[in-house]
């Protein structure tokens, strides 16, 4: 067994036993990167001296204090939408090739102060928008299992990168499904937590209300040790929110004894693949056993969050994309005529048809005479969706499904029909337009061997329900020793 | 035919809050370009704004001060444009729910008293500023005032005179400095107003089409615009023509204005709720507290110059017009019992110098005290009137106090009558026809020679003993 191929919690231990340095452990990660990221290419930037360094400043912290966290020497690695202080911050656009910010995120911040080693920044869709990581401007993140297919996304690089031991663990965005489509796709556990229980300061922003940082992991309890060390009030985000977080380990319980689970029915409907819906339904199937009382219920108006979230989402973006028009960051076309043109030829060159794509569909939604017909009616269906989970929560403590219509598919499959590509999101959007916290678990594989997610939703702050669930899930299955052979 | 002139206006009011709407930078003005700035307020890609509680209460404190009503729940709303001096290409503001709405303030023009509506109050953040033609290279934009926080105050259209406007916007100001909402220096840009304007055949109910005119920068460059205006509207009309709605821009040196933008050009901000930004949930009790909190307003200190220190009603007004003046004013008569000397100083020999030296009341460089301590030494015949006159310039020069003023340049009253004697001497002695004038009973000449023994000792002679000296060397 290498280094790299243990969880946090695993090499935790080592570390407090003095088996391992967090120079060693590093050393490991930058090996298995330098051998493996030319072919999977989940990487834009590898930070391989600073890391050394500062895992030789943590361990020199570890031999005089011991490990204080249980992060401390643990390497990672941050979507490349997460500001890093004197660090590339691409969000694998032209747009912000060379944009290094000069402040770190407040969950880098937090990262550091646990003292996790940072190995570099990973790749995406670009500015989070995609499910496919084909949106990135520098390079195609493949999948661990198969290198043909796509690692989902957007946050493609966060999950390949864990799936194929190059981090032990890494930050993701979710702005409707990136941090839990790209999870279930690569095998690995995903979070998006409750909107506001993680800082959104250094988070370049796509869609406000809806992006939430979230921690992608080998298992169970490294999900619970991360999200431990990002969640928690901070005042440079006006949107988080104060409440007592408790201690994530906490939850880590094998029992589900009484547990009431709801499946929503339209959740496993049309266009669900077979083998997506069978392991959905023996995931079902496993926690009856295992003494929760699992039932189907309807949850309404599921077939209008698809149109809502990019209507909000597009709106958000159209808005907070405006900045770069080649004045203050990033790119800036060489040849234009004025002021006007200048904008123009600035952001033609710079976004990538996607994104362009959604700046023209979120204009279109905000322009007068249109407001009322789109943005607005997609605000009144966010309140229709927040109530049918209100209702669904009165009567059960979680709710399950699957997190993807499909397994990850291959490469280009879906590039030419965006619209296709929308579709993906159906069943996760839901959760970030009614602000809830959603995990995903490894729960079967496709006849292809491919990785199913089982996606697990919950009330606000309910993450220590959701980690108990998974836990226990974890505990009673194997699905998370499955490993991509890569 | 006889028209109306129809005008509300738009007023932008600078905040005197330390810090910026969004994050920790000085609202100072001035400063090197981009030194009072930061990630946050340049929108950094990945910064959130987190909003300035006092900004708030500034904004409710001219709410209350304008007998607005007060919302419980606003929200603040992103105003989306492209322009270099905003680095966000969205201006943070708010649309559709503000902070206060529905006041009034009551003017006074040519003795009548009017109710002008405001329609509502919202906070806003300001944008930069591009810096031209000072490089060869092209434009380059200063980002320190970005997110400095400001109040648009907007009226309804309830003026019907350059004279109302202005009446509107000296009662605005005086009020917002009362409530230090603002120190209102418009020459730093604290205060800036646009005018809606139309016009209207005397009588007609239905208002006119309206333009509106940006860039004043002046209570001089808003009534010479809206005079500008109003005739050029007028005599479109009356040739035949017909008025266009669109943004028009002043020019203060040429004296005329320019259309900007037609209605057809007008900008569609795509205002929407601002997803970073939570909404303002105000609680009763607070909101009282702040109304408690607020200093004595303009009117209400005029009518009680009028009743305590018998002031005229026209120099109650002058003098309470700026909170500075009102509060120099305040400090002199609390040291001095002859309020209607106070008075008379500042109306007369403080405002000219003023004038003069092209200052504001705030540059006076000396406290009220000082005037009462000056007043105080001509009433007790330690300096005569046309000495006081001399140390009152002197202490807009130095800022000193006018007993070190008088003690230094030795000004101070000669009433001993040994040194005088001589000095009278003298005078007689060069005017015996004056002498002889008065001999033959001509008092007037008596009067000459006072002012000559004055004249030379350069007026610090008490003018009594002089003239005492004077009737006993001509006995």
């Amino acid at each position: 067994m290498e280094l790299y191929q243990l969880t946090a919690h695993e090499l935790g231990r080592l570390i407090k036993d003095r088996k391992a340095s967090a120079v060693e452990i590093t050393g490991s990660l930058l090996d298995r990167i330098e051998k493996l990221d030319s072919s999977l290419e989940s990487y834009i930037t590898v930070c391989k001296e600073e890391s050394l360094k500062r895992a030789q400043s943590v361990q020199d912290k570890i031999d005089r204090d011991g490990p204080v966290s249980p992060l401390a020497g643990i390497p990672m690695a941050l979507k490349d939408n997460i500001c890093t202080m004197g660090i590339k911050t691409t969000c694998a656009s032209k747009m912000l090739e060379n944009f290094v910010p000069p402040y770190d995120a407040t969950v880098v911040k937090k990262l550091y102060n646990s003292d996790a080693i940072l190995l570099g920044k990973l790749n995406m869709d670009e500015f989070a928008m995609g499910g496919s990581t084909e949106n990135s401007f520098f390079k195609q993140t493949k999948n661990p299992w198969d290198l043909e297919r796509v690692p989902g996304g957007s946050s493609g690089g966060a999950a390949a990168s864990v799936a194929a031991h190059e981090s032990i663990f890494s930050l993701g965005s979710d702005t409707g499904g990136s941090i839990r489509q790209p999870a279930s796709f690569c095998g690995t556990v995903g979070l998006k937590p409750t909107y506001g229980a993680v800082s959104r300061f250094g988070l370049v922003a796509f869609a406000s209300s809806l992006d939430q940082i979230g921690p992608l992991t080998k298992d169970i309890t490294d999900c619970a040790l991360v999200l431990n060390a990002i969640c928690g009030y901070d005042s440079m985000d006006s949107t988080s929110v104060k409440t007592d977080y408790p201690d994530y380990t906490k939850a880590l319980v094998n029992d589900v004894k009484g547990m009431k689970i709801g499946i929503p029915r339209d959740y496993l409907g049309e266009g669900l693949n077979p083998d997506v819906k069978r392991a959905v339904l023996d995931a079902a199937e496993t926690f009856r056993r295992l003494g929760a009382e699992v039932e189907e219920f309807p949850l309404p108006i599921t077939e209008y969050a698809i149109p809502a979230y990019y209507l909000i989402a597009c709106a958000e973006a159209s808005s907070n994309l405006a900045r770069y028009d080649g004045i203050k960051y990033g790119y800036r076309a060489e040849k234009f005529t004025d002021l006007l043109d200048l904008y123009r030829q600035t952001r033609s060159e710079g976004f990538g048809n996607e994104v362009k794509r959604r700046i023209m569909l979120g204009t279109y939604a905000l322009s007068s005479g249109y407001y009322d017909a789109y943005y607005k009616k997609a605000l009144q269906v966010k309140t229709l969706i927040k109530k049918g989970f209100d209702e669904a929560f009165e009567k059960y403590d979680m709710v399950i499904g699957p997190t993807s219509p499909t397994t990850a598919f291959k490469i280009g499959e879906k590039a030419e029909n965006p619209l296709e590509m929308y579709l993906v999101d159906i069943y996760t959007v839901s959760v970030n337009i009614a602000g809830l916290p959603g995990l995903v678990v490894p729960c079967g594989k496709d006849a292809n061997g491919l990785p199913i997610g089982l996606q697990m939703i919950g009330k606000p702050f309910s993450e220590s329900t959701l980690l108990r669930a998974g836990y226990t899930f974890e505990q009673n299955t194997e699905f998370h020793k499955n490993k991509a052979e890569i | 035919m006889e028209y109306e002139i129809v005008i509300g206006l738009e007023v932008h009011s600078e905040l005197a809050t330390k810090s910026k709407i969004y994050c920790s930078c000085t609202t100072e003005f001035g400063g090197a370009p981009n030194t009072h700035c930061c990630p946050i307020c340049t929108g950094m890609p990945g910064v959130l704004p987190v909003l300035n509680k006092n900004v708030v209460e500034y904004a409710v404190k001219a709410g209350l001060a304008t007998n607005c009503t007060i919302a419980g729940y606003s929200k603040q709303d992103r105003k989306n444009y492209f322009y270099p001096d905003l680095p966000k290409a969205y201006q943070t503001s708010q649309y559709d729910l503000p902070l206060c709405k529905e006041g009034h303030i009551d003017i006074n023009v040519d003795g009548k008293s009017k109710r002008i509506g405001i329609t509502r109050i919202h906070i806003e953040e300001d944008a930069g500023k591009l810096i031209h033609d000072e490089w060869e290279t092209g434009t380059l934009v200063d980002y320190n005032r970005c997110g400095v926080p400001l109040i648009e105050i907007v009226s309804e259209p309830d003026m019907r005179s350059a004279e109302e406007a202005r009446a509107f916007l000296e009662s605005l100001k005086a009020i917002l400095e009362y409530t230090e909402v603002s120190d209102c220096k418009m020459q730093e840009g604290s205060l800036r107003a646009d005018v809606n304007l139309s016009v209207r055949p005397k009588g007609q109910k239905e208002f006119g089409t309206r333009t509106e005119m940006k860039n004043l920068n002046s209570f001089r460059a808003i009534i010479r615009a809206i005079e500008a205006e109003s005739q050029r509207q007028i005599e479109e009309i009356e040739s035949g023509g017909t008025i266009v709605q669109e943004t028009r821009r002043w020019d203060d040196t040429k004296g005329m204005s320019y259309t900007m933008r037609s209605k057809e050009e007008a900008h569609d901000y795509r205002y929407f709720p601002e997803p970073d930004l939570v909404p303002i949930v105000l609680e009763e009790e607070w909101v009282q507290k702040v109304k408690e909190s607020l200093p004595e307003l303009p009117e209400a200190r005029k009518n009680r110059y009028i009743s305590q220190y018998a002031l005229p009603e026209y120099d109650a007004a002058i003098i309470t017009s700026s909170k500075v003046l009102a509060d120099f004013f305040e400090a002199a008569v609390s040291e001095s019992s002859n309020s209607k000397a106070v008075s008379n100083w500042i109306m007369g020999d403080l405002m000219r110098i003023l004038k003069d030296k092209d200052m504001e009341v705030q540059d006076i460089p000396f406290p009220g005290q000082y005037l009462a301590a000056m007043i105080d030494m001509i009433d007790k015949g330690s300096i005569s009137g046309t000495i006081a006159k001399k140390v009152f310039e002197k202490m807009f020069q130095t800022g000193k106090d006018p007993e070190s003023i008088v003690k230094e340049e030795g000004l101070q009253v000669v009433s001993d009558e040994g040194a005088l004697v001589s000095v009278v001497r003298k005078v007689l002695e060069a005017n015996p026809q004056s002498v002889s004038d008065y001999r033959s009973g001509k008092e007037k000449a008596m009067g000459f020679l006072v002012g000559q023994a004055m004249k030379e000792t350069k007026g610090k002679a008490n003018p009594q003993i002089i003239n005492k000296i004077l009737r006993d060397e001509l006995k």
